[in-house]
């Protein structure tokens, strides 16, 4: 009992501190600088879901800036064509792109690892064709895409419903089958003997990293006022991956660095580099953290996390420590 | 003269330790066999000789010790038949045997050893064309062991050939080995489940266990060892 | 619907086959790295983007050497060979130790790298990339044939061609076949397996350059993205053959071409909308893998889970 109070203590310290940054960020900084906060709220969430699919079931999805982009065009149509207020659509927009990922994911279990890749890659190319083609304009505006709305700052409602989805990624993960998940992801063939219905699995783990981008995209679409086909290009996914992967996949821990990442960087590339900088920026930093860091930040939190733990420990125990590792280690030779 | 000798080798799968210090040699021209029970270290001993596992300790070939890549120690001339055969399923009988030949510098004295062996196995020759997939896993024993053989090996490692086999087809299997040996004084180690089998084909014998050496000797004495008996021979 | 005349349709068929030559190119290499290391290379199309750029500078910028198309072409061939070997020991091989996902996010990252700078060393803009071959067409009957389609297509091929007999016929193409099935056996056998690894790289790389420079001129212009759709394409193509046949995804390259070309001409929704190609090129795809998941020339893999 004594080692379990410093250890919840010091995971309370970084998240109590983060709540009160973002709770006052908006009352003393201006309206374009919290803007940019918005965003990471909603890159936030929509990394969550990519998690959620590739860090810890394993499917490799390069399409997630495709179901952005369902969320988004189904929070437009329905503010344009209906009278729902804009923050009702969101969770149809997650519903609709939570679907659309849950039927997807039945072909794609016929498609494993590559072909999956591959498929979502197309579905990217494939979103942009279909949302911009001439046959269905009245829906989606075409090529001009649709005007429904002022420019907004959803700041609270973005921060307050990551917050939320943050939590239930938590929970998700931790539950029963958050470990199917990862049972599926690491070991297929035993995850099946231990009972697990793979398919369900998979599809479930497709279905909800679509819903969590579509209610980005709504937000997003609730944020611009406008949406069209070439805001959600096929380097939205490959952002949106290499967030992911920068913030560690398989854990939910740095997921906001993937999310600052995302938001800042191009700003800075451009300032300091050159307008086509952003992408070679990216891949560079893409390979570095594979061949440096494969776990990202969240196995650099891991490890720091480690350290700190080691540190806080009363030191008689850390004496204790040390004598039974002495007793492992005599008895290994025989 | 030993032709190859295993002093103090270590190997290791991860954070497991497969052998913990394997002492053997093998003399030139002489049938020697490695047995064991699962999980003993008999494979692993194998793919420490030829480099497929990472190992300490040392391996002298010839009286050299041996390079670390496992391409390197083929073209010195062993030859090693894995377990399970690893025969190209989808490549030819004749492919097969051509790529055993891959560490051959002399192009056109290979190509005709190629053909001169695959006369040595008639069975397997009529088949040249077929995918080796589709051989029996008889006839693929004989095209792994064809296809050692096309490198000239000095030393030959063959893994648990008697593996899925019928009694019959690996009696036929190691009557060819043994002729080999007879005929041209080819060193062969084998490892081996069938203890019986074994002891009767090689002349000396080594048995391991938990990645230890804890008997050798000759075979015929190695048969009538007590411990040897009980655990292996079953009688 | 156009009204159907055997001429129209005999011109989309070889238009068609031109089309399907340019992703038999990018699709056999694509599946010639997926042999050899068991991944889809998603930075292949753009690798032969980087080699169009390449000879674009050599061939047609003004500030460049000017070369004759074809001393470009086999140049920027040579050296997207060398390059694909070295991308394979440098940015490759070390992840292979991270298992499949390292690998595929190595690609994309090489994918996203490319794309980048192509941009930034010859600017965005869309260039000029002229055909090599005689503006004159081909008449055969009624029929109206360019010479840029007859090219493309006797190069392509040819270029395929080359690819399979060097591994049906020489000792090299044997060994890479044995190292890209067995990797651990192969060293067994005296196989130099990383070499040819890195040497099925560098033909995928030669292949996607190819592939490229056959692309550019059918399309006319050049710019860092041109090559994203043929690698959908050429995607569907391999995945449609079967990911590990070589012939799998050539056929099924000329079948996707021809029948992309004939659905666009003849089939009202989509003649509206050229759009709408790949995204129907795909949900075919995807129906077609539903009842045959290994594609039309693949083995049915005894899928483990």
């Amino acid at each position: 009992m004594r080692r379990l109070i410093p250890t919840v203590g010091l995971r309370a310290i970084p998240v109590g501190a983060a709540v009160a940054f973002l709770a006052t960020y908006p009352l003393y900084h201006s309206n374009v600088e919290t803007l940019k906060f918005t965003l990471v709220g909603i890159y936030l969430i929509a990394i969550l879901g990519l998690n959620i699919l590739t860090g810890y079931s394993g499917q490799i999805s390069l399409g997630h800036g495709a179901f952005i982009g369902i969320g988004a065009y189904t929070t437009a149509i329905l503010v344009d064509k209906t009278s729902l207020s804009d923050v009702a659509t969101i969770p149809l927009a997650g519903l609709v792109a939570g679907a659309i990922g849950f039927l997807f994911g039945f072909p794609a279990l016929r498609l494993h690892g590559v072909y999956l890749a591959l498929a979502t890659f197309g579905a990217a190319v494939a979103f942009i064709q279909l949302v911009q083609s001439v046959h269905y304009q009245s829906f989606t505006g075409g090529a001009t895409g649709l005007f429904y709305g002022l420019p907004k700052n959803p700041y609270y409602l973005t921060w307050g419903i990551a917050a939320a989805l943050y939590a239930a990624a938590w929970l998700l993960v931790h539950s029963k089958l958050g470990r199917a998940l990862t049972a599926v992801r690491d070991a297929p063939i035993a995850a099946v003997s231990s009972g697990v219905n793979l398919a369900l699995a998979k599809t479930l783990a497709f279905g909800i990293a679509s819903a969590y981008a579509g209610v980005a995209g709504s937000l997003l679409a609730i944020r611009l006022g406008s949406v069209n086909p070439y805001s959600f290009p096929v380097a939205l996914s490959i952002l949106l991956l290499t967030g992911a992967a920068l913030g560690g996949l398989g854990t939910l821990n740095g997921v906001v660095f993937g999310a600052l990442f995302i938001q800042f960087a191009p700003d800075f590339a451009i300032d300091h580099v050159s307008k086509t900088a952003p992408e070679v920026a990216y891949g560079l930093i893409l390979l570095a953290v594979l061949f440096l860091m494969p776990g990202g930040a969240g196995e650099l939190l891991h490890r720091l996390g480690g350290l700190l733990k080691k540190a806080a420990k009363p030191l008689y125990s850390r004496t204790a420590d040390r004598a039974e590792a002495v007793v492992t280690s005599t008895r290994s030779d025989t | 003269m030993a032709l190859l000798e295993l002093e103090n080798v270590e190997a290791r799968y991860g954070p497991i330790k497969a052998l913990h210090g394997v002492g053997l040699s093998v003399n030139e021209g002489q049938m020697v066999s490695i047995l064991g029970a699962n999980g003993a270290g008999k494979t692993t001993t194998l793919r420490a000789i030829s480099g497929i596992v990472r190992r300490s300790g040392k391996v002298l070939f010839a009286g050299k010790p041996v390079p670390r890549a496992a391409e390197a120690i083929a073209r010195l001339g062993i030859a090693h038949v894995p377990e399970g055969r690893e025969v190209y399923g989808e490549l030819t009988v004749w492919e097969n045997i051509l790529v055993g030949a891959s560490c051959r510098r002399d192009r056109r004295e290979a190509r005709r050893d190629c053909e001169q062996v695959l006369e040595h196995f008639p069975r397997i020759a009529d088949r040249r064309r077929q995918q080796a997939g589709t051989l029996s896993g008889g006839e693929q024993q004989m095209l792994a062991l064809a296809r050692a053989l096309v490198s000239k090996p000095r030393l030959l490692l063959l893994d648990e050939p008697s593996l899925g086999l019928a009694p019959t087809v690996v009696s036929a299997f190691y009557e060819v080995v043994t002729q080999l040996n007879a005929d041209t004084g080819l060193t062969v180690l084998i490892v081996e489940q069938n203890a019986s089998l074994a002891l009767d084909v090689t002349s000396h014998a080594y048995v391991l266990e938990v990645g230890r050496v804890a008997l050798e000797g000759p075979s015929s004495e190695l048969k009538e060892h007590e411990r040897v008996r009980a655990s292996y021979l079953g009688y | 619907m156009l009204a159907f005349t055997w001429t129209q349709f005999w011109q989309q068929v070889v238009s068609g086959l031109s089309d399907g030559s340019i992703y038999a190119t990018l699709a056999l290499a694509l599946v010639l790295i997926h042999r050899a290391t068991g991944v889809v290379n998603f930075a292949q199309g753009n690798m032969g983007m980087f080699s169009t750029f390449i000879a674009w500078w050599l061939i047609y910028q003004e500030t460049g050497p000017g070369l004759t198309f074809w001393l470009g072409f086999a140049l920027v061939t040579l050296m997207s060979f060398v390059g694909g070997a070295v991308i394979y020991g440098v940015v490759i091989r070390p992840l292979q130790r991270g298992g499949e996902l390292a690998i595929v996010i190595g690609t994309i990252a090489l994918l996203i790298l490319f794309q980048g700078l192509a941009g930034w060393i010859w600017n965005p803009e869309p260039k000029a990339f002229k055909s090599p071959f005689p503006n004159s067409q081909l008449h055969i009957g009624d029929v109206v044939i360019s010479w840029l389609w007859v090219g493309t297509i006797l190069v392509s091929l040819g270029c395929v061609a080359v690819v399979f007999l060097f591994f049906r016929l020489t000792r090299t193409g044997l060994m890479m076949r044995a190292a890209a099935l067995r990797a651990n056996t192969s060293r067994l056998m005296g196989i130099r397996v990383t070499l040819m690894l890195a040497l099925g790289w560098g033909l995928a790389a030669a292949l996607s350059a190819v592939a490229g420079m056959m692309a550019a001129p059918s399309l006319g212009t050049l710019d860092p993205f041109f090559m994203l759709s043929v690698l959908v394409y050429a995607f569907a193509a391999a995945v449609l053959g079967g990911i590990d046949s070589p012939i799998g995804a050539v056929v099924g390259a000329y079948i996707l071409g021809v029948g992309i070309s004939l659905l666009s001409t003849y089939v009202n929704y989509i003649t509206v909308d050229s759009q709408l190609n790949l995204p129907v090129a795909l949900a075919i795809l995807l129906v077609i893998l539903l009842f045959r998941p290994s594609g039309l020339f693949g083995r049915a893999v005894v899928r483990r889970v």
